[in-house]
């Protein structure tokens, strides 16, 4: 690892003066940038600590169903927040299948929505990586690359977002609040991660300096509670990256789909909303028929990056049954396997 | 640039001079205060060997600068007995053989006192084998894991499991 200066300002005023210049990084809980930085992949001469801004750890909840969450609110906190589960169950259900519980209780929200990709050729400094080094090539093309992207990739990068949290928020419309240089503003998240195009090391709409210091999600996205699920496909029971994902939430009225929310995870450079499939859904009855088309609709743009091409049946699998689950209504309390496709079906699979 | 920090390392105050912002919770107790019970498996957050309580909760050491706990509430292994008396978590492991080489074990029981702690898992073996899924155990004594946390829970009162 390379040494680094280490700041700890105490205002937001402050932590945006002292990361806008090259170099700077943020530093959260670490969970992700301590491991890129022992591994050389990332190399800040300075660490812009935001622990000891006040303020930013809060949720706070509006009377009208709305919820504010603070940038360093940790995952387990909100996972388990019994309002915030009750009003946005997949969210809280796509916390708790992500990483463990040591890093659950560490790794924050701002800190999620900025975490980079596992693809483990940005990993390995000696691989060609044009993310990591820009104009280098691209050694998952050609590579392994069974686990890479499907949708809205580049022939400059075929790597993922890693994020569980950010594919229910992605679904629900939240709003990521962004301090700058500039003052502040709102960012939709669907605007917030960039597909790779000609450029895949600019990752985010964020510029230099800019701190996440909260992520709104809007009243609206509460009237989905009642029917709202997160499944995600991995390659061991637990504590593993989605190989595929779903966040499915539906708004019933008298039977009927009122507003269908789609988004996969594990299949691009963001997470990916399916408004297409969410259309193809609006007034349509909650049949398995209905689901497998609009499971079709959100998939139609994939094609394989490499030995990928199981990802886009599995995806249009893993839709159609978030969106079943869905249907059948949230769970009074999430699975003992959060998100498992092991735990889905009642009286079902027993994992040993 | 030498930065100092304060820690409360298993109920006793520590000042600490940093020369390094770079040492992590995990090498500072392992290289510098000598507290080599929590082990460093794989260095980078994915065995679970590392695991201590920080301010009341579990984590991996080997993911936490030093230099940003500055205030902070450490527990590790070596902090649970009391007075000569293994801590519930400790002998249920000896009693349901819950590890083999255990290399693993003293992250494996600072996990599972934070498990009890977070009261979320109850005596669900569903539950207790997810929430100690960021624990790996290489010679494979989950079996014996399970059943020695499910057995803490059922013997520890209610203070017991907070005062972690």
């Amino acid at each position: 690892m390379n040494t680094f200066e280490f700041l700890r300002p105490t205002t937001i005023a402050e932590a945006v003066a002292a990361a806008a210049v090259p170099g700077a990084a943020y530093h959260a809980a670490g969970t992700n940038l301590l491991d890129l930085m022992k591994g050389g992949v990332m190399r800040p001469g300075r660490l812009v600590d935001v622990n000891r801004i006040p303020g930013l750890d809060r949720i706070e909840h509006a009377a009208d169903g709305g919820v504010r969450i603070g940038a360093l609110v940790r995952n387990a906190d909100l996972a388990h927040d019994a309002l915030f589960a009750q009003r946005f169950p997949a969210v809280a259900e796509a916390l708790l299948s992500g990483a463990s519980a040591q890093l659950r209780n560490a790794a924050t929200v701002g800190g999620n929505l900025l975490q980079r990709t596992r693809c483990p050729y940005f990993y390995d400094a000696d691989s060609a990586c044009n993310k990591r080094a820009p104009g280098t090539g691209c050694d998952a093309r050609g590579g392994e690359n069974r686990l890479h992207a499907v949708l809205g990739w580049s022939d400059a990068c075929i790597a993922t977002h890693p994020s569980d949290f950010c594919v229910p928020l992605a679904a629900l419309g939240a709003i990521v609040e962004v301090v700058g240089r500039d003052g502040a503003r709102d960012v939709p998240l669907n605007g917030f991660h960039r597909l790779p195009g000609h450029a895949p090391e600019r990752e985010t709409a964020l510029a230099p300096g800019d701190l996440v210091v909260a992520v709104r999600l809007p009243a609206e996205s509460a009237a989905f509670a009642s029917h709202a699920r997160y499944l995600k496909v991995r390659e061991r029971t637990s504590y593993a990256f989605a190989v595929v994902s779903a966040a499915a939430a539906l708004r019933m009225e008298d039977g009927r789909i009122a507003e269908a929310r789609i988004a996969l995870g594990g299949v691009a450079l963001k997470p990916w909303r399916a408004e297409a499939a969410e259309a193809a859904l609006a007034d349509a009855r909650p049949t398995e028929d209905a689901f497998r088309q609009a499971a079709e609709v959100a998939l139609t743009e994939a094609r394989p990056s490499g030995d990928n091409a199981f990802k886009i049946e599995l995806a249009r699998r893993i839709v159609a049954r978030a969106l079943l689950l869905a249907a059948a209504g949230t769970p009074e309390r999430i699975p003992a396997l959060p998100a498992s496709p092991f735990a889905s079906a009642p009286g079902g699979l027993v994992h040993v | 640039m030498t930065l100092s920090i304060s820690l409360t390392l298993n109920g006793t105050s520590e000042v600490i001079a940093l020369e390094d912002p770079r040492v992590t919770l995990l090498d500072l107790l392992r290289e510098r205060l000598h507290l080599t019970g929590t082990k460093k498996g794989c260095d980078r957050g994915q065995c679970g060997a590392c695991t201590v309580l920080l301010d009341g909760r579990r984590t991996n050491a080997c993911l936490v600068l030093a230099v940003a706990q500055d205030g902070a509430a450490v527990t590790t292994i070596e902090g649970l007995a009391m007075g000569g008396q293994l801590h519930p978590v400790q002998q249920a492991f000896i009693e349901h053989d819950g590890f083999q080489c255990g290399f693993c074990t003293p992250g494996q029981i600072m996990s599972a006192v934070g498990l009890l702690a977070e009261g979320q898992a109850g005596d669900d073996p569903e539950r207790v084998r997810e929430g100690m899924s960021g624990n790996l155990c290489r010679c494979g004594a989950y079996a014996g894991i399970t059943e020695a946390v499910l057995d803490a829970q059922a013997r520890m009162t209610d203070d017991q499991r907070d005062a972690a």
